[in-house]
Order: C-alpha cells, then structure tokens, then sequence
C-alpha cells in the first residue's frame, strides 16, 4: 500500500464512493423485479401487481452503504491491525495448539456425557426433554449416519446418494421384526446392523464397475427404490399409514421403561413418572453406538482394509497392481459402512415409536451426504462438528420466534431451514473448500506423525 | 484356484526350459480392427535385465498391459515360471491375482501413486495381502491380538528397507504427492517390490529422469537384480537399455524384430532401419534380409 490509510486519503475515499455506487446498483438490478414489484390476488381473485419502491430503496442503500463501509473503513481497519501485528513481530500461527484444541476431544466427551446431567438440573427433569431429545439424540443420530456414510464416501472414496436406504433397512427390520417376533431391542439392533449390511453388499454388487456420476445415480435409485418398496408393499410394512407402536428399548431388559412394566424403572428407583429418563437413557445408548463407530472406524483405518479403502479412493488401478481385490474391498465398505446406517436405523425406530416411508426420503441422504462434505471427507472431528451445526442450527431455527418480530407473524424460521443449509454450504466451501477439518492424519508413521494436506488427498473417482 | 488349472502345462515347460521365468508365446491383441501385437514371442529369464524397446506405438505398453493382466490378450499364452517350480498362465488370471498369486508386480508410465497417503502408508498398502492375512482377515486385527501388532511391525521394517534402498527415509512421513519427480518414480518401484514379487515389470522407469536421478535408477535397478529378482522394463531411453539390461526385445508394428543381447540389437540391420529408417536403396536390402531372416 502507497498511500498510508490512516489518513483516509482522497483516493481510498473515492474508490470507497465508486464501489458503493456499483454495488448499489447492482444490488437495484437484482431486485428490482424480486422486492421492487409484487404481485398479489385482489378482492375478485385476479392476478394484480403493485411496487414496493421503498422497500427496494432499502435494498439498494443497504448494498451501497454496506460497500462504501467496508472498503473505505473497515478493510483499512483490518489492514492496518495487521501491519502492526506484523511490525510487533507476533506471528499469527503459532505451532502450539492452545489448550483447548489440544484437549478438543477429551473436552467435548466429558462434555456429552454430562450432557443431559446439565440439562436436567438447568431446566429441571421436563424441561430437559426438549435438550436430550432434540438437539441431544437427534444429533447424534446424524453424527453417526454421517460416521457411517464417511466410510463409503469419505475413505473409499464411492459417492451413495442413497444412504438412507441402509438407515430404512434398520429401521424396518427393528419394528417389523419386534413387532412379529417380539424380540427386544438389544437382540435386533445387531440383527438390523447385519441385515443392512446384507442390503449393502447387494448394493454393491451391481455398481462395482461404476464410478462418479454414474454410481452416485444408481445409489440415488436404490434409495428410491427402498422408499417405494416401503410405501407400495403396504402387506407388510403397511404403506404411507407407517408401522406405529414399537416396543421401547429397556435397560438390557433389567428395567422397562413401558407405563405398565413391573419392573418400570421410574418405579424401581422411586422417581416420578416422567418420559425424560427414557430419553436420557436414549441419550446414553446412541452416545454409546458413535462412539463404537467411531472405535471402530479408528481401528479399521489402521487396518490393511482401511488403508486399501484410502488407496482406493487415491488410484483404484494402482490398487489392482498391487494384488489388492478392488470387489473385496468396495463392498466391505459398503457392507460396513451401511451396518452403521442400520445401527442408527433402529435405534431412530425405537426412540420415535413409529416408522413411515416419509422418514427416508431423499433429503436424509442429501443432509448425511452435506455433514460429512461439510465436515471434511475423512475427518471424525470435522464430521461431528458438522452435524452440530447442521442439525443442531435446525433445531436451533425452531427456536427463534423472535425472528416474528423482525419479519412479520407469518415468518416460519423452520421454512428457510433448506436456504440456510446451502447458504452454509457455500460459505463453508468458500473458505475452507475441504470442509472444517481438511487435512488427513496418516495411518503409520516412522519418525513423526504429520497431518497431510488436503490438496494432497484426492475425493476419489466415485 | 487357478493354480490348479495349468498343472498340465507346468511339468511341461519347467522341465524344458529351466532359467525362464516368463514365457510369452504366439500373443496377439487386436483392438477392433487395429492388430497391436501380432504373434509376438519371447521369454525372459530368470534373475536377468529383460528390455522391451520398440518406437513409438509399436505395442511395447500393449504387451506389459497383457503380461500384467490389465488387458485380455485375443490370443496367446503367457507362462509365469516360479521359483518352486509352479508355473501360472497369466491370461487366466484376473489383474489382481497376478500380483498377488503369480507374484508380477509392475509401475506405470504416468505414475500413479497414492499422492494423499504418505510414503511409508504408500509402500504398507502394497503389502496388503501379508497383513490382511495376518489380521485374520481385520476380525483378528480389530480385536488387537498381539500376531497382527507383530506383523505391522514386520511390515514397517520391510518398508524401511526399501526406503532405504531407494533414498527416501528422510521423506517417509511425507504425502508421496509432495516427492519431486524423480522420487516419485523411485517410490513406485519400492512399492512394486514391496508385494514381494519374482518379476518386476517397469515401464519406462527412466522416463523424464535428469542424468542424476537416471544413475540412481540404474543403481536401485541393479541392486534388485541382486536380490533374485527379474526384471523386465519398456524403456526409450536408449543409454538407459544398453547399460542395464542383459537382454533386449525390440518390437515394431507389434511383431519382434529383434532379440538378442544388447550388442547383438545394437547391430541388427533392421532394429538401426526400424530407428532411423533407411536409405531407399537400402529397402530392398533391408527386404532380402528379412525374408532371409524370416526363412531361417
């Protein structure tokens, strides 16, 4: 920089006053049609139009003035805080990681597990239901779904839209099977798991030699394709109506947390009647299935098998040259990485009570597949810390009806959810194009363990 | 499975030709009406330096691609001859069986290697079916039983080995897409003798190599020779071929034209025609000595 900015010299000024100008009108040519003109139905039902030039006005002036801010003041702002960084000699990045990075995931554990003990004494046992249940439960569930999916798509590099598939196989398999065989809950959910990697390997056998678009648009159809199983084979898994009553999972069927039970465990520890301890053991229980998949997960990368997945997703030929077999290898992890998906699947049975095709529809691939995009391919810190934000700012949404003050009583914040999401998205991907935590952490190492940047690693062929 | 299959033919031909370890024999391929290998034989031998060289488009990478199963030859055999005695027809077998049952490993001429796993993770992933084996297929590994610690640590060792040989201890902990070039090339071979093969088949391994890192090749090259390893390369870079190999194929419009060692090739008439090209009165020579040739 020439001239020094703490003057505000004349030039930065009118390069200030220029760019506010253009970004005004710019700002008039995008909305003009969208603000400045609305239609609307009057009294007979016709189709009128009226302007809203005010508003429009509002617009533009917040686009110029907004510009003319942050180019004549708040850059040279920043830049000069920066030169006298640099002049003081404080480096920005330093090589030690402060306490809390270091600790990250110890912290964040000890954290979940006092999760609902806070929840409880802050908003008292009732109160706590809506912290456990909807933000708690619902996203853990996502942050194993999108732990389940990094498998195929984050190590091995497969692109599956149709995820959620594996998710409905668990489901259903838990509420049909207990509802016909009345087995408990901890006997299926491995039984779901197994079935769902069934349905994986079948999967995966017809897309073994499709790579990129094309698998993702099988996988999309086999979605779909378990979806309308679900809602024309209305014999069994009774259609759109879905299947409602599922049994509640018990404490390893020493308690039941069934009203009648005489071993109800409200009862047998004196508590009052309350749902709230059934959903803090929920709680607990998928607590404890993502950290199995996580375990699991972090073994198996230090495996031959997980390193195969990364080689994989890196060169599938150089695979095959090295007396690896590529079929073996893909539908392992298919097969694996759906158990997961059918683990979360009938723990999602159990907790709501009730399942229906509506459950499974595209979008819950679409999320899955955005938190682990999101997260960074690969990444089980950056994939939870996704799922957080995701679905935790959903949740979050629902919440803000203060927003009604600001944009009128019709605004449902819940609505612009899916806007949100993308807004999200692309921000995310415009700063950190390979997701919160992009780089890898090698398997093995001989003298020091590096992190490898996520340029190096490739997003695999499909 | 496969094994079983050409017993028949094993007795045959290891009685018959003791030192060879690969045989190719009468191999065609033909790419719709395009013939790229037209009845091409040959045999290498064992614990020697074989060169195919040809010109351009001759069907040198056509051929690697059959021997390493990347392609199904349209007609042919090719005879793997093991150490032990038991031999494998490669065109039987699928591209990954090759390596990991007939023990060829080979390197490509656009190196792939796995650019976001490290060096060490490059060559611990070559050996995949060792470890895989001695995981009990991951059900063992997952259970953290001792045998699989042992032989990850064997595996890190073999690694090192290699490492060594090819210069890159320094740069094990590196993403290999972060090595310079000729690194790179050098990796490659470490990774393919990491699947611990008999044949190792390079194609043009000193392709884009300054003098320097082409010495180093020839070096590293050697010294697997050394160790009882075959080795059979494509290779353009004529003072590369004459220095290392001890036996030299030429190929041109997919049929042999030469065969010999590397002094024998360097004054066959029709390898110096099928080089430089010839004089137009010199065509009718080159003509008479081929049909000479062709009726010995």
């Amino acid at each position: 920089m020439t001239n020094s900015p703490e003057t505000g010299t004349p030039g930065l000024m009118a390069k200030a006053v220029k760019e506010g100008i253009f970004a005004g009108l710019l700002a008039l040519g995008m909305f003009i049609l969208f603000v400045g003109i609305e239609t609307y139905q009057d009294i007979s039902n016709a189709l009128v139009w009226r302007t809203r030039w005010g508003l429009l006005a509002i617009f533009v002036a917040v686009a110029a003035i907004g510009r003319f801010l942050v180019v004549g003041f708040i850059k040279p702002h920043i830049d000069r805080r920066k030169l006298a960084k640099a002049k003081s000699g404080v480096l920005e990045i330093s090589e030690e990681k402060g306490f809390f990075r270091q600790h990250f995931l110890k912290i964040a554990l000890v954290g979940l597990v006092l999760y609902p003990v806070a929840a409880v004494m802050l908003a008292g046992t009732q109160g706590s239901l809506k912290y456990v249940d909807n933000f708690g439960i619902q996203i853990l569930i996502y942050v194993m779904l999108a732990w389940g999916l990094n498998i195929v798509v984050g190590l091995a590099g497969l692109l599956d839209l149709g995820y959620v598939a594996f998710y409905a196989v668990g489901a259903y398999s838990y509420a049909l099977l207990s509802e016909h065989f009345g087995l408990s809950f901890w006997i299926l959910l491995p039984l779901a798991g197994i079935l769902s990697a069934m349905w994986g390997i079948i999967l995966g056998f017809p897309v073994l030699r499709l790579r990129g678009d094309y698998l993702a648009i099988v996988t999309l159809a086999f979605g779909e394709i378990i979806r309308l199983v679900l809602i024309n084979w209305t014999d069994v898994t009774k259609g759109t109506f879905g299947i409602s009553g599922i049994p509640k999972a018990s404490v390893f069927g020493i308690w039941s947390f069934d009203v009648g039970a005489a071993n109800n465990f409200t009862k047998a520890f004196g508590l009052p009647m309350s749902s709230a301890y059934y959903k803090i053991f929920l709680f607990y229980v998928i607590l404890a299935l993502c950290l199995l998949t996580a375990y699991v997960t972090i073994r198996l990368r230090r495996m031959p098998i997980g390193r195969a997945w990364e080689a994989l997703r890196e060169d599938e030929i150089a695979c095959r040259s090295l007396g690896i077999n590529t079929v073996t290898t893909k539908l392992t992890a298919f097969a694996i990485g759906a158990m997961f998906g059918g683990f979360a699947g009938s723990f999602f049975a159990t907790r709501q009570g009730f399942v229906s095709p509506e459950s499974f529809v595209f979008l819950e691939s679409a999320v899955i597949l955005a938190i682990v995009v999101l997260g960074g391919m690969g990444s089980l810190t950056g994939i939870a810390i996704a799922a957080v934000v995701m679905v935790g700012g959903t949740e979050l949404l629902r919440e803000m009806s203060f927003l009604k003050l600001v944009f009128g009583p019709d605004f449902t914040p819940e609505l612009y959810r899916m806007l949100l999401f993308g807004l999200a998205m692309i921000i995310v991907m415009l700063f950190k194009p390979r997701g919160f935590v992009g780089s890898r952490e090698p398997t093995a190492f001989l003298k020091e363990r590096k992190a490898i940047a996520g340029s190096f690693t490739k997003e695999g062929h499909g | 499975m496969t094994p079983q299959v050409d017993t028949q033919t094993n007795t045959m031909t290891s009685t018959m030709t003791g030192d060879t370890i690969l045989k190719v024999e009468h191999l065609s391929m033909k790419f719709g009406g395009l013939m790229a290998i037209n009845d091409f034989s040959f045999e290498a031998r064992r614990g020697e330096i074989t060169a195919l060289i040809g010109p351009n488009g001759a069907g040198k990478t056509t051929v690697f691609n059959c021997i390493t199963g990347f392609y199904k030859p349209t007609m042919g055999m090719v005879t793997l001859i093991q150490r032990d005695g038991v031999s494998h027809l490669l065109e039987r077998l699928r591209d990954f069986e090759i390596t990991k049952i007939a023990k060829v490993a080979r390197t490509f001429q656009n190196i792939r290697l796995f650019s976001g796993l490290t060096v060490l993770e490059n060559l611990l992933v070559a050996q995949h079916n060792a470890l895989m084996k001695a995981s009990g297929y991951t059900i063992l590994g997952l259970l953290g039983l001792p045998a699989y610690k042992n032989a990850s640590k064997a595996a890190i060792e073999k690694a090192r080995y290699w490492l060594e040989k090819a210069e890159l201890i320094d740069r094990a902990d590196d993403p290999a897409g972060d090595l310079p070039y000729g690194a790179q090339r050098r990796l490659e071979i470490a990774r393919a003798m990491c699947t611990g093969p008999e044949l190792l088949c390079l194609d043009e391994p000193a392709a884009g190599l300054n003098p320097r890192e082409s010495a180093a090749l020839n070096t590293l090259l050697h010294s697997i020779r050394d160790e009882g390893v075959s080795i059979l390369l494509i290779e353009h870079d004529m003072s590369v071929v004459m220095e290392i190999s001890d036996h030299v194929v030429v190929l041109e419009y997919g049929q042999k034209i030469s065969d010999g060692t590397p002094d024998e090739v360097k004054n066959d008439p029709k390898v110096i025609a099928a080089y430089l090209g010839v004089e137009d009165d010199e065509v009718e020579e080159v003509i008479a000595e081929e049909l000479d040739g062709g009726a010995n």
